[in-house]
């Protein structure tokens, strides 16, 4: 899976659980901050990846996942 | 070898009756949101929280726990002088000895109670009412009083974003008692106390020799918030296997109220059908802890959702990673 595809993976992730532009999420894009994904919301994307793209992604990892990128690039690099 | 006698039991036991006490300040976000930079938007988007109530200097866990029993003894028809058992759930009486079920017990005049407080935090309400049921059945009581009482304005720490919002104060009881029919469904529980620093209330409450105690609760949020997401909807189907019922079955769902958040992903995990009613006593209470799934229940009751003989499935979980879950029939 390349990168292009975890990022739309996560892209559709995102507008699931927060109702955000699929579009809109883009690498340097940060949750919080761009994205009004607050940090409730960061635990069901964080869950969701889990679930759809085979990876592990520990509770001490997540606050690490600032910007969309910091997200795929941690799922490429780690997923089965 | 001599054998020892059992006490007769009750063949059953279920709800006889339901009482609740709501501290009389209300606490609307708006009074709260300075000290954290927040607003009455975030915090109910984030929490589905409009108001709570703290108690005030005259309202103490003992005392709400008393008006709370007084009205399910009431409800009952039961007197006090016929419990036997009074289990009190609460992580906010300000004594570790003696208990505040032992003060409620006299200060309602069950002066034949055996009186025990659990420390099961938002947990408490359904551990003692899966304890009270075996206690029944077992014939170690006749009648019990179960009660969550707690006075959490104490130990909430107003500069943190993630929890000064969250908790309000209250209680409710409960009589449970041998009726024809069971009444109580088994109790699904369990506890994973390797995360206890999930949901934490230190430093130490044992202050001799210091000058101020600063005892509040810090809560990671995001680990207990993932971990009622991912787990409960699991230990909810479980509750309803072991009772041999089906969402259909159910009147109403009665979670702690933890947060709305994790109300509504409980409910679309479950699937519940349309005509189950949800709890959602938070907006106007806050998680009140041990006390929450007894006063929701008397929202439910009061604004007539609930009747007589139906069906509502509770769930309590919380700090010490400790849950339970039954489903009940009301009184």
């Amino acid at each position: 899976m390349s990168q292009e595809d975890v990022l739309a993976g996560l892209a559709s992730i995102v507008n699931e659980v927060a109702g955000i532009p699929a579009e809109s999420v883009q690498m340097e894009k940060s949750f919080v901050d761009d994205l009004d994904v607050d940090s409730l919301s960061m635990v069901e994307v964080v869950m969701l990846c889990e679930e759809r793209f085979g990876v592990t992604i520990p509770d001490s990892e997540v606050k690490n996942l600032n910007t969309v990128a910091d997200a795929v690039n941690y799922i490429t690099a780690n997923k089965q | 070898m001599v054998n020892l006698n059992t006490p007769s039991v009750a063949k059953h036991a279920g709800l006889l009756g339901l009482g609740a006490y709501r501290p009389t300040r209300v606490v609307p976000n708006s009074e709260l949101v300075d000290r954290i930079e927040s607003s009455d938007e975030w915090i109910r988007e984030r929490s589905g929280i409009i108001e709570r109530r703290y108690a005030g200097e005259d309202e103490t866990v003992t005392t709400m726990a008393t008006s709370a029993a007084i009205a399910a003894l009431a409800d009952a028809k039961v007197v006090a002088t016929d419990i036997d058992l009074v289990i009190l759930a609460t992580f906010t009486h300000r004594y570790a000895t003696p208990s505040a079920a032992a003060e409620v017990s006299a200060a309602i005049g069950a002066v034949n109670a055996a009186a025990v407080d659990v420390g099961a935090a938002c947990a408490g309400f359904a551990y003692a009412v899966g304890l009270a049921d075996a206690a029944v059945r077992a014939g170690t009581a006749k009648t019990v009083l179960v009660i969550g009482s707690e006075k959490i304005s104490e130990v909430i720490d107003f500069d943190d974003r993630g929890t000064a919002f969250l908790f309000g104060d209250g209680a409710g009881a409960a009589v449970i008692g041998a009726t024809t029919e069971q009444g109580v469904g088994p109790t699904v529980w369990g506890a994973d106390g390797s995360q206890k620093d999930a949901i934490i209330m230190h430093p130490d409450t044992f202050t001799a020799g210091k000058e101020k105690t600063n005892s509040v609760l810090t809560m990671q949020g995001q680990t207990v918030f993932r971990w009622a997401i991912s787990s409960m909807g699991d230990v909810c189907k479980r509750a309803l296997d072991a009772a041999g019922v089906t969402p259909e079955d159910i009147k109403a769902f009665v979670p702690h109220q933890a947060n709305m958040r994790i109300t509504n992903s409980l409910v679309k995990n479950l699937g519940f059908p349309e005509s189950v009613v949800i709890a959602r006593d938070i907006e106007s209470a806050g998680n009140t802890s041990a006390a929450s799934i007894p006063l929701a229940l008397d929202r439910l009751r009061q604004n007539g959702e609930v009747a007589s003989g139906d069906l509502v499935l509770m769930i309590g979980f919380g700090a010490g990673l400790a849950f339970a879950a039954q489903v009940a029939r009301l009184p």
